[in-house]
């Protein structure tokens, strides 16, 4: 395997995660006013964001043909069941992603 | 002053202890199982530190995505820090040397705690933050190596072991639905994704999805924002 390649790509992963991370910082430093709609948006984005990203999850699913979807449906709806029930992060995912890999190596 | 800081921090860390440790070994596994030795989980660990971010990665060098890609698509997975970060432009304030490492280690995970937890007297704000981000840093560091040497001696098949990312994102998003009253912003969230999946397709719906999240968010401030009343509209 060429190992340069994917070499480069950890290394520019890394510049633009740790770029995500700065940039507020660096935009509003210490010391300096900002306006209230950015101290708005901080308060209010990460809950619609969070809403984007397990829909991102499910994006390469296909509804229209076998299995429907219907492992990611099935774990998904565990996943929240067992979180409402427990509110324990850790048994959520695990039991999760167990439910999951049970689905799609042996049911489906 | 020293040792309490320290072990504030390690009591909040343990919940994200067990979380990385999991997660991280998932993308160990996933990572190995793409054809990758476990040095790639330590040094993606260490320079990256992100959950999504290197579940995605995995990804992109799997399928030799193109560099712009790659960058283009960490950006966007990623840029939700951006507004991390904007919410704790207080809380960092004034943590002089180790500044840069708790920007450098601003997880979901621990804004999280930072954002939420109280400091009461005699706890350095600057070494509690630090010992956090540093405890939740070496979980995930090791929880991704575990998975990679480990994952080499699985006697059974990884296949769905990346629906942990999937899993991680509906807690947090079960979570912040229990824990908050107006659900409006989450709402608008997935079914505007939804809908921009629809129209633009799974390639190139995430910043169409964002900038229109966004907009929603302006739209609905009067109704989401609760210092809206002291806003005055100078803006």
């Amino acid at each position: 395997m060429n190992e340069l390649y994917p070499l480069l790509q950890v290394l520019i992963m890394a510049a633009v995660i740790a770029f995500t991370r700065f940039l507020p910082f660096l935009a509003f430093p210490e010391g300096r006013k900002r306006p209230k709609i950015i101290t708005y948006l901080g308060g209010v984005l990460p809950y619609a964001i969070i809403g984007m990203l397990v829909v991102y999850c499910f994006k390469g699913v296909s509804v229209f043909s076998y299995p429907y979807g219907l492992p990611e449906l099935i774990a998904g709806a565990f996943v929240v069941g067992v979180h409402v029930w427990l509110r324990n992060t850790l048994i959520s995912v695990f039991g999760g992603v167990a439910v999951y890999m049970l689905l799609v190596q042996l049911v489906f | 002053m020293t040792k309490s800081s320290f072990k504030k921090a390690f009591k909040d860390s343990l919940p994200i202890m067990a979380g990385y440790l999991a997660l991280g070994m998932g993308f160990g596994v996933l990572l190995q199982s793409k054809g990758y030795s476990f040095w790639w989980a330590i040094f993606m660990s260490i320079t990256m530190f992100a959950g999504s971010g290197q579940y995605a990665g995995a990804d992109f060098m799997a399928s030799g995505a193109s560099l712009l890609t790659t960058a283009f698509m960490t950006l966007i997975i990623n840029c939700r820090h951006f507004f991390y970060g904007v919410s704790l432009l207080d809380k960092y304030r004034g943590t002089g040397i180790v500044k840069p490492y708790l920007i450098f280690g601003l997880t979901d995970e621990t804004y999280s705690i930072t954002a939420t937890t109280t400091l009461e007297d005699g706890i350095d704000p600057k070494k509690y933050y630090f010992f956090l981000t540093a405890l939740n840093h070496s979980y995930w560091i090791t929880g991704c190596t575990l998975g990679a040497v480990l994952g080499m001696f699985l006697p059974f098949s990884s296949e769905g072991v990346d629906f942990a990312m999937t899993a991680l994102f509906i807690v947090i998003m079960t979570e912040q639905w229990l824990s908050s009253e107006n659900h409006l912003p989450a709402i608008l969230g997935a079914s505007t994704t939804v809908l921009c999946l629809v129209i633009f397709g799974a390639e190139y719906f995430i910043v169409p999805s964002l900038c229109l999240i966004s907009a929603e968010m302006v739209i609905f401030r009067k109704r989401l924002d609760k210092t809206t009343d002291e806003v005055d509209n100078n803006e």
